[in-house]
């Protein structure tokens, strides 16, 4: 993408300065810059917030900053539009540090478009880190500008202002060029640059997602990350924001000033000795990222295939990681902020777009990662994986989340296949499973608002309705099938025979989206959690301890996608216990406060409650709003039973007690679903419970006391579902 | 190329290498500051540690500090070293160094001021070709001088 640097400046000259802000640079102290930036964008206020000790103390930083923002932000009738809806964007108190690799996280709070409720998404690239060594521990966002805006945030003048930007781009793979070309004052300063934007498909779709960039200097482009869940994107551009751009130049492993730079020095260089050493003999994660998944998920019948009916595939082959070794670029630095050894963060280069507005062009495809493949390539009985390169370029570039546009597209595929969608609906798309070119038609649809793309960028949970009330589908069936909860799609794992995953993704705040907790391995390969009990405890701890990064500005995939060579004869290997002893270190290093790795499940229960608090706020939060779709329990229709039979029948004879000789499969079906039901049920009881809940999944006022988040309009949500249902 | 080599049985493990190298570096005799390391592997025994030229950390530095002069050795533009210290966890032989209180690392760039100091002649220059890579070239280096393995 050829970019005239000089073009952008004068563009950048042209812009019309709605506000300006002027600050005294801040140095950061142990992790905290100890400010938020607050920006209105009705009245183009820009200003300072102090954080204080209690926003330390119970929040941490991250999603907590950005979750106890958005609770002062939002009243309980706010909508995802409303003006007063708010974006934060914070990192946390780890973030940014050089040497422990997969500190660059950002953490993304808003009211979903797609849930009406809370949504939190974590993503890489430079600007979390920047914006807190610019002096700023957030970024809140109310308001909608009248014409699109630029934010740029210059850390190293200590000036902010909202400039009307007309002539930049909305897309953000040219927008993330332009803002580099306009703020970079040289070649050298180009890294020191990073935006968030968004694109026109975040316009028109729901599922918008936020794009984080970070400049490569190897490549010489812009790399870009997604905060992809929950329409945050959609949210971005209903208030007109082309980019949010910080500069800060000069960072490096000092710019967090550390209590104690030994502790992280020490624990950080043991973290890249591992990876040098056993990246190779585990995940490959250096090599060829999340791609490595594609595999193992197929052979475990895990990997979703059309419409996550199925587990495995005899085509999938295609989209194993052998192709991406060949595909994704080698032996470059593809960490999305410095330090990253992972560097999961893989690259196709000299990729030759087939369709849509960039046609012809050779583009870098950031990605695909697992979740892309599966949804974007199995789960739509798509193969060929230069498709799903495609698919994952373009809903970059339109600002949507491939893991909701897979998801949809697969549910739309087999309700076009059920005879519910026909191409008199579709426009004369013909949406079989396989139909890649016509997937990427709705695609391009989609993010100009035309057509059937109108209603498939509406997600699931609507696209239900529709479906139902307009074209004749059966509600229940299209209830089964369309794989949502709470109104966020699925990421890409079939849960069928994981009770306890079923819950990691309905037992959970924002959705069924595996960062909260993923346990299929744990509870169906290994059947290290066999009881009720068992399982309630991981359900707690897992996800306690995963938003435990999500407060600090961590990745996730550091604790466990790498383990020490002895991790397997430690009595908990499913927790990496060494490594949890690392970010003790790590925590206790930076911000000087001495903890345990008891203390870091407690900080995550005080976000975790409070978010729960905040669904029921908002009119959500309670049992039956983690009610999952059958799909993800068991086998909905005739084709999936008979596909697995010999596995279900077992099942009912040994687990439900039930004499599958001479029963229809339709009788099979039946008995099973209701054994399967009752268990989800089950389950939800014990871990409630184990959460310190009521059995309608409210925290318990007791719990908010023993937690210290017992602020009186915490509890006054919380008082009238004390005792069961209101 | 000339890099650094080393007969480790001639070593008696004296430290003026260390010596001579902080100073030349940091103007201290502090060897947490020298880019070699001498360590006593037993009785009368030492196993002298610096880098062999191999280039592995130049793929790895996320903000290409790290990089090949003309003459081959590998140093660092410190301006633009961040301090992630990929690098120090990367290098096969591990003679990349962090310094107390700075965050830019520390390695042997063939100055030879060590060789001059060297009382025993452990140490000398050695010319070999071309980055070759990697730890075969400290293998092959050793084995010509009979210097045995590593012991990494």
């Amino acid at each position: 993408m050829a970019i005239d640097v000089q073009k952008m400046k004068a563009m950048r000259a042209a812009h019309k300065v709605l506000a300006e802000f002027t600050y005294p640079p801040r140095e950061v102290v142990k992790g905290y810059a100890n400010q938020t930036l607050y920006i209105n964008l009705d009245t183009n206020t820009i200003e300072a917030k102090p954080v204080t000790r209690m926003m330390k103390d119970i929040f941490i930083g991250g999603r907590g900053f950005g979750i106890w923002h958005l609770w002062n932000a939002v009243t309980p009738q706010t909508k995802w539009n409303s003006p007063e809806n708010a974006i934060i964007i914070s990192p946390g108190p780890l973030a940014g540090t050089t040497n422990f690799p997969g500190s660059g996280k950002s953490l993304v709070v808003t009211i979903s478009p797609l849930t009406s409720a809370p949504v939190d998404s974590n993503v890489g690239g430079y600007f979390g880190p920047l914006l807190k060594f610019a002096g700023w521990d957030a970024i809140e966002i109310q308001g909608k500008a009248k014409n699109d805006v630029i934010v740029f945030i210059d850390g190293n003048q200590g000036r902010i202002t909202i400039e009307e930007a007309p002539g930049a781009s909305v897309d953000s793979y040219p927008v993330g060029e332009e803002v580099v070309a306009m703020f970079a004052d040289t070649d050298a300063e180009k890294r020191d640059v990073s935006s968030v934007s968004a694109g026109t498909g975040a316009d028109h779709a729901l599922f918008g997602c936020l794009n984080f960039s970070w400049y490569d200097t190897r490549r010489q482009r812009v790399r870009l990350k997604q905060a992809g869940r929950g329409g945050i994107g959609t949210v971005f551009r209903d208030k007109k924001i082309k980019a949010l751009v910080v500069k800060k130049s000069g960072v490096n492993a000092e710019s967090n000033h550390p209590d104690d730079a030994r502790r992280i020095r020490d624990v950080g260089v043991k973290m890249h000795r591992e990876l040098h050493d056993l990246d190779h003999l585990q995940c490959h994660m250096r090599t060829v990222g999340t791609a490595h998944l594609v595999e193992i998920m197929d052979a475990t019948d895990l990997l979703p295939t059309c419409n996550y009916k199925f587990g495995s595939h005899s085509e999938a082959k295609h989209l194993f990681s052998d192709y991406y070794l060949k595909t994704f670029s080698q032996n470059t630095v593809d960490g999305c902020w410095y330090g990253c050894t992972m560097a999961c963060s893989k690259g196709m280069d000299g990729f030759e777009l087939r369709t849509g507005p960039y046609k012809g062009q050779i583009v870098t495809v950031d990605g695909p990662e697992y979740e892309t493949i599966a949804g974007c390539g199995s789960n739509l009985g798509v193969f060929d994986p230069h498709w799903v390169g495609e698919y994952n370029y373009y809903c970059d570039t339109y600002g949507l989340d491939t893991i909701t546009w897979g998801t949809a597209m697969a549910f739309v595929m087999e309700c076009y296949e059920a005879g519910i969608l026909n191409k008199q609906i579709t426009g004369g798309l013909e949406l079989k499973f396989g139909a890649a070119e016509a997937a990427a038609e709705l695609l391009h649809q989609t993010a100009r608002g035309e057509g059937f793309g109108r209603v498939f960028g509406l997600g699931v949970r609507r696209m239900k309705e529709i479906f139902a009330k307009e074209y004749g589908g059966d509600p229940k069936f299209l209830q089964d099938i369309g794989m949502e909860s709470k109104g966020l799609e699925y990421s890409e794992y079939v849960t069928k025979e994981s009770l306890a995953m079923q819950g990691g993704y309905g037992l959970t705040l924002k959705g069924p989206q595996h960062d909260e907790a993923w346990l299929i391995f744990m509870d169906m390969v290994h059947n290290q959690i066999p009881t009720f009990e068992n399982k309630a405890e991981a359900l707690h701890y897992f996800p306690m301890w995963r938003t435990w990064f999500g407060l600090n500005g961590l990745c996730k995939v550091i604790w466990n996608d790498i383990e020490p060579a002895d991790n397997a004869q430690t009595k908990e290997p499913a927790k990496v216990p060494e490594h949890v002893d690392n970010y003790v270190e790590y925590f206790t290093g930076v911000t000087g406060n001495r903890v345990t790795k008891e203390d870091l499940i407690v900080m995550s229960e005080r976000v975790y409650n409070f978010q729960r608090v905040f669904n029921l706020k908002m009119g959500f939060g309670r049992r039956a709003h983690d009610a999952i779709p059958y799909r993800s329990m068991g086998p909905v229709t005739k084709e999936e039973y008979e596909s697995r039979a010999e596995r279900y029948d077992k099942q009912l004879r040994e687990k439900v007690g039930y004499d599958p000789t001479g029963k229809s499969t339709e009788e099979k079906l039946a008995a099973l679903r209701a054994f399967r039901e009752a268990e989800y049920q089950r389950l939800s009881d014990a871990v409630y419970q184990r959460r310190g809940w009521t059995n309608d999944g409210v925290p318990k006022i007791e719990k908010l006391k023993e937690l210290g988040i017992d602020f009186p309009d915490v509890v006054e949500v919380v008082r009238p579902y004390q005792n069961g249902n209101k | 190329m000339k890099i650094l080599a080393v007969k480790p049985e001639l070593c008696n493990g004296c430290g003026a290498c260390e010596e001579i190298c902080a100073k030349t570096f940091f103007k201290v005799t502090d060897r947490d500051k020298s880019t070699i390391r001498v360590a006593q592997i037993a009785e009368g025994k030492y196993r002298v540690d610096f880098c062999n030229q191999c280039g592995e950390c130049i793929a790895v530095c996320p903000t290409q500090a790290l990089y090949r002069i003309k003459n081959g050795i590998v140093r660092i533009r410190e301006k633009d070293c961040v301090g992630c210290e990929a690098c120090i966890g990367f290098c096969p032989d591990l003679v990349m160094y962090a310094v107390p209180d700075d965050v830019v690392p520390i390695k042997c760039i063939a100055c030879g001021k060590c060789v001059d100091v060297c009382p025993t002649k452990a140490l000398f220059m050695a010319e070999v070709d071309v980055p070759a890579p990697v730890t075969e070239l400290t293998r092959s280096i050793r084995v010509k001088t009979g210097a045995g393995s590593h012991g990494n």
